[in-house]
């Protein structure tokens, strides 16, 4: 397919790789913010290619994973109830919550629905008038214009029956957590291209400032990550810290205006709570007042204390680097996919799934 | 679900504002899309698609950006004997 098979390519793959040994002179860490790039390091072993002192730590940008226990919680509670039609993406089905998961509210009668858009469930609130239809919205910068447009159309349309559960999160505020961690090892940062497809990347110009850290725009495929990683190290090496963009075929500085422009006008800024990192402010969003009739938090109100995450699942240090999946004491024992212990371990972007789909043989050796 | 995936607007079908729609193809694949936000897109582009939204068009000149530079440090057909492919591990179908 034309725009990944050539950035597949072993032969160019290789060439920068070296480009990369040539070039890193001393040990560095560099951390991929986003899953979908932690899928694609350990998919194409793209690690193994790298000098050994070369550190990859994969970060907190799988919107599945830090997802708050709260917010799951709240959703298997609508998805129990018999008006709603619960419609979330697949890969929320098998996160656990406190006590169960989507997939087991479905097989004891819940009417949850994967969808992979949410236009999806703004066609099936039109379809059924006479049902609640609560969409899941999750995500980082790249969804927020898509769920957007779902309230925006649904507002447009007058539908009464559509709501939409919000969990959304930001990116420059959990690298500003992650650098002001007193045990921060990361020295150079690829930021997610297709966030920066949406937003640009200016807002990065004062974190790249205030930590003196090169940030670099980077792509999803081997090639893409490989020349991301160059960048950054090439950075590092002549002591700059600016912001670089190598996926400049997708992304422009200053984003996508029009998508901006949606999102602007649904959500609003708000502190919001990850999941195993814990609460950072101005990091999530929320619905605006003039959207209140589709927050399913206000249509659905239910006061209830968050649990507590007893699960023993340490997520949260894996998402901010600290560890690596093959240090979990359950990885591939009590937490596998079949019946995860955490989010991590559902998520196509989550860490520890991806370790396990691709590296559980030689991890397991190891162990 | 937060991948996003290059593919190439075949068709553009309703074009009210923020329903503008269309036909993209991946491979073998032809989806509806919403190409409300990539309006300077059209036939025959390519664009990235996110949960049935195109988010960007691709720019053909700057996608050839990396291989000018990997042609510059060195003509890709005299490797010295084939370089070692990376782990590269099957997978079913177009990832979503
Ligand atoms: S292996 Fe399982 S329990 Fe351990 S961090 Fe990953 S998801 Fe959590």
């Amino acid at each position: 397919m034309k725009y990944l098979d050539e950035y597949r390519n072993p032969q160019a793959i290789s060439k920068i790789a070296d480009e990369i040994a040539r070039t890193a002179s001393r040990p560095w860490t560099i951390m991929e913010v986003c899953g979908g790039q932690t899928h694609a390091i350990v998919k194409f072993g793209l690690e193994q290619l790298l000098p050994d002192d070369l550190e990859l730590v994969h970060g907190p940008g799988c919107p599945v994973c830090v997802t708050s226990l709260a917010v799951i919680d709240r959703a298997l509670d609508l998805a129990a109830r018999p008006e709603v039609i619960f419609c979330s993406f697949g890969d929320m089905l098998r996160v656990p919550g406190s006590s169960r998961d989507l997939l087991s509210v479905k097989a004891t009668g819940g009417d949850v629905r994967a969808v992979y858009s949410p236009l999806q469930a703004v066609k099936i609130a039109e379809d059924n008038p006479g049902r609640e239809v609560v969409f899941f919205a999750i995500g980082f910068e790249t969804t927020a214009p898509a769920n957007a447009m779902a309230a925006c159309l649904a507002r447009r349309r007058g539908l009464r029956n559509f709501s939409l559960l919000v969990s959304h999160f930001l990116v420059p505020p959990a690298i500003e957590a992650i650098c002001t961690a007193p045990d921060c090892r990361v020295q150079g940062f690829l930021a997610a291209g297709h966030v920066c497809a949406i937003m640009g990347y200016r807002q990065y110009l004062p974190l790249a400032e205030r930590f003196r850290i090169p940030i670099v725009v980077t792509g999803f495929e081997p090639l893409d990550i490989l020349e991301g990683i160059l960048l950054c190290v090439r950075q590092l090496e002549q002591g700059h810290y600016g912001v670089e963009n190598q996926y400049v075929r997708t992304v422009q500085e200053a984003g996508n205006a029009r998508a901006r422009q949606m999102v602007e006008e649904v959500f609003d800024v708000d502190n919001q709570d990850w999941r195993g990192v814990g609460a950072i402010p101005d990091s999530g969003l929320r619905l605006r007042p003039a959207y209140s009739q589709f927050d399913a938090r206000l249509r659905f109100p239910n006061e209830t204390t968050p649990p507590a995450d007893d699960s023993g699942c340490i997520s949260g240090e894996i998402m901010q680097g600290r560890r690596k999946p093959a240090e979990c004491p359950y990885f591939a024992g009590r937490c596998r996919p079949e019946h995860p212990l955490g989010a991590p371990m559902v998520s196509t972007e989550g860490a520890c799934a991806a370790y396990y789909r691709y590296r559980k043989a030689e991890i397991v050796d190891e162990h | 679900m937060c991948l996003g995936i290059p593919g190439q607007i075949e068709q553009v079908t309703d074009s009210a504002p923020l329903e503008r729609s269309g036909v993209v193809r991946f491979g073998g694949i032809c989806k509806q899309v919403n190409l409300a936000y990539v309006p300077e897109a059209g036939v025959g582009d390519y664009v990235i698609v996110h949960v049935g939204f195109a988010i960007s068009r691709v720019d053909e000149a700057e996608a050839r950006r990396v291989f000018d530079y990997l042609a510059e440090i060195g003509d890709l057909e005299h490797e010295l004997g084939p370089a070692a492919p990376p782990a590269q591990h099957k997978e079913k179908g177009a990832e979503q």
